[in-house]
């Protein structure tokens, strides 16, 4: 796949707002200033930043726990979102539900999920829907490796294959299902192997890539859209944190740590290189998008900050619909 | 005008006219289109609308939900079937994680216009995972509404109202009653959700019911009647939201309230009507508010062993007159 320049300062800018959101972020909890449960997407930028940058406005997404690069890839604001971290009025939910399930249901955002693997059978029934009105969209389903472990995965990958829904589901292959590492939690090193259960085409790509992930998302979005049906990618990466800001990650060999945020792996650090390396930009100009996404999510905190607490009264909005 | 009809016809009923009504109506489940569901509740559906608006699920609980929960987010009005009610612990997360609290936690962005069909009851002789009912593993959860009728009008009425109502809606519908039959309106029949009805008027006890149950208070009902006792038969309809004025308005009206439902007594839905009726009503009372329910066993699979479980009319009987 050959990108322009401006197609990989793109996946730059995605995986440079990505991941200042979620530095920042965690520095405000570690400062007491954010509540709840905080699950990095630190690391896994490439991931979120390949895959949406093959979906159009149309296309929809089902997201998780750990979805703030998904829901910023896709083109969430991130005012909205910090706000809903805040717990604010002005955030996605009203302050109603924080960081596990920011949606934009006119970005084709359905959702962040708080539980594990239940995007994927949601992602089926928004693809049905999708082509029972006849419309060309296809749904992403992302979701970790320990997902894969769910019952949940398997009923959504075979409803999907044997109804050929517009779907493609992307494992993030973080090695870690919470604190149990992959060859505790599965006797099968490729994920992407579970897709011949399927009867579906299985991939495994370097998921610190964007660019490998943008191949592989463009080919199986391709096949989605044009009715043949679903594709699982494996994307191998790394979250540079524990499962959520608190937990140390003591579970995690400390040479393995030290590889994955070294400058060759981290997704960010490489691809700048390769930028660089390859003269599709200056460094001038990666300092100008990194300029410009820190003073984005300043903004952002400056505007959650700012904003209203909600209501007592919101409470009890949207429980039922009239 | 109404049309004599079975309790499984008037399902049948129900479902053809929302769909010819609405075509973003379509159906989903194990076994619903090529045979037309266990008990033939969606018989001809298929022919009449296609394969594309009835389809059979793999054996697959959780995405048949999930399928319900993401069509209706996208603005479809799906009806996914859970055959048995006992089969709902294998999809209790999509039922209560996610079509009960998404519209709520996405901040209102999306409703989630959809009815999840299932059967409860016992009386069939099919044992303890086959007959249950459930209801109350339900109906603690805000998000959900809760209906069950236990006649053909009825349930054809809730059925209809439950796929215009824009939130998740279980339709609790009685594996047994299948052939009862009974007088349905023709053509289009919304009932109101949120609405109980009186089935029997009375002065002297006020006897609360739903579903199928509704049969066993009437004819106690008419039993009483003989023994000088009048008692009004209230059938809820819906059990969330619960129509707390049709009960305490009786109540304040008879002095007396019996429960009867055919869940395990402990731990039942009539326990939540009970505490109503003694905080809101407890002056309005001339005896303690009792209730009617099944003893705290599985349904056993004997029909000996499951008529002895089943709460009787005798049994409403005596506790009704135990209160005079």
């Amino acid at each position: 796949m050959k990108l322009d320049k401006q197609q990989m300062l793109s996946l730059l800018t995605t995986m440079v707002k990505i991941r200042d959101f979620e530095e920042k972020s965690k520095d405000l909890m570690l400062a007491g200033k954010l509540a709840g449960f905080l699950h990095s997407y630190s690391g896994e930028e490439a991931v979120a930043a390949g895959v949406c940058s093959e979906l159009t406005t149309q296309d929809c997404i089902c997201s998780t726990h750990r979805g703030h690069g998904h829901i910023i890839a896709k083109g969430g604001n991130i005012n909205k979102m910090m706000a809903e971290l805040f717990g604010k009025a002005t955030g996605y939910s009203k302050g109603k539900s924080g960081s596990m399930h920011i949606a934009d249901i006119s970005l084709g955002i359905i959702g962040a999920n708080g539980i594990v693997a239940a995007g994927l059978p949601i992602a089926n029934g928004v693809a049905f829907a999708l082509r029972y009105e006849k419309k060309d969209g296809v749904v992403v389903a992302f979701f970790g490796d320990g997902a894969t472990n769910r019952g949940t995965f398997h009923e959504a990958l075979n409803l999907a294959s044997v109804w050929n829904l517009p779907v493609v589901f992307v494992c993030e292959n973080n090695k870690f299902g919470m604190s149990v590492s992959q060859d505790r939690h599965m006797k099968i090193k490729k994920i992407s192997d579970r897709a011949a259960a399927y009867g579906i085409p299985g991939v495994t790509v370097d998921g610190n890539d964007p660019v490998a992930v943008k191949e592989a998302a463009a080919k199986a979005v391709d096949r989605a859209r044009s009715g043949q049906g679903p594709t699982l990618i494996e994307c191998l990466t790394w979250r540079h944190y524990g499962h959520f800001i608190g937990d140390p990650g003591i579970y995690k060999d400390p040479e393995e740590q030290k590889l994955w945020l070294s400058p060759e792996r981290d997704p960010i650090a490489r691809f700048k290189t390769r930028l660089l390396d390859e003269g599709i930009a200056t460094q001038a100009e990666i300092d100008a998008i990194d300029t410009d996404i820190a003073k984005q999510i300043d903004d952002a905190v400056a505007f959650a900050e700012s904003s209203p607490d909600p209501a007592p009264s919101v409470m009890f909005e949207d429980v039922y619909h009239d | 005008m109404t049309k004599t009809m079975t309790y499984v016809e008037a399902i049948r009923d129900a479902q053809r006219l929302e769909m010819e009504r609405d075509p973003n109506v379509f159906i989903a489940g194990e076994d619903v289109a090529l045979i037309g569901s266990p008990f033939g509740q969606t018989a001809g559906i298929l022919e009449e609308f296609g394969p594309e608006r009835i389809l059979d699920t793999p054996i697959s609980e959780s995405q048949i939900i999930g399928l319900g929960v993401g069509a209706a987010a996208m603005g479809l009005r799906p009806i996914v079937c859970i055959d048995f009610m006992d089969f709902i612990g294998c999809c209790t997360d999509e039922v209560v994680n996610q079509a009960a609290k998404l519209p709520y936690m996405l901040g209102g962005q999306i409703s989630l216009p959809m009815v999840i069909r299932t059967n409860i009851g016992g009386g069939i002789n099919a044992a303890a995972q086959h007959s249950q009912c459930l209801e109350a593993m339900f109906t603690s959860i805000p998000g959900l509404k809760i209906v069950t009728g236990g006649t053909p009008a009825d349930v054809k009425g809730l059925l209809e109202g439950a796929v215009r109502d824009n939130n998740p809606v279980l339709v609790l519908e009685h594996k047994a009653a299948g052939g009862l039959t009974g007088e349905v309106p023709e053509g289009e029949y919304v009932l109101p959700i949120g609405k109980a009805a009186v089935k029997r008027p009375g002065t002297d006890v006020t006897i609360v019911t739903y579903s199928t149950m509704i049969y066993k208070c009437l004819a106690a009902a008419e039993t009483l009647a003989q023994a000088g006792i009048s008692a009004e038969v209230i059938d809820l309809l819906s059990l969330v939201p619960l129509d707390k004025e049709c009960i305490l308005k009786s109540v304040e009206k008879t002095g007396r309230a019996v429960i009867v439902h055919e869940a395990v007594e402990f731990g039942g839905f009539g326990g939540e009507i009970a505490a109503i009726i003694a905080d809101e009503g407890f002056d309005l009372l001339n005896a303690p508010v009792k209730r009617v329910g099944a003893p705290f066993t599985p349904v056993p699979f004997s029909a000996v062993l499951e008529k002895e479980y089943q709460p009787s009319e005798e049994k409403i009987v005596s506790v009704v007159k135990s209160l005079f």
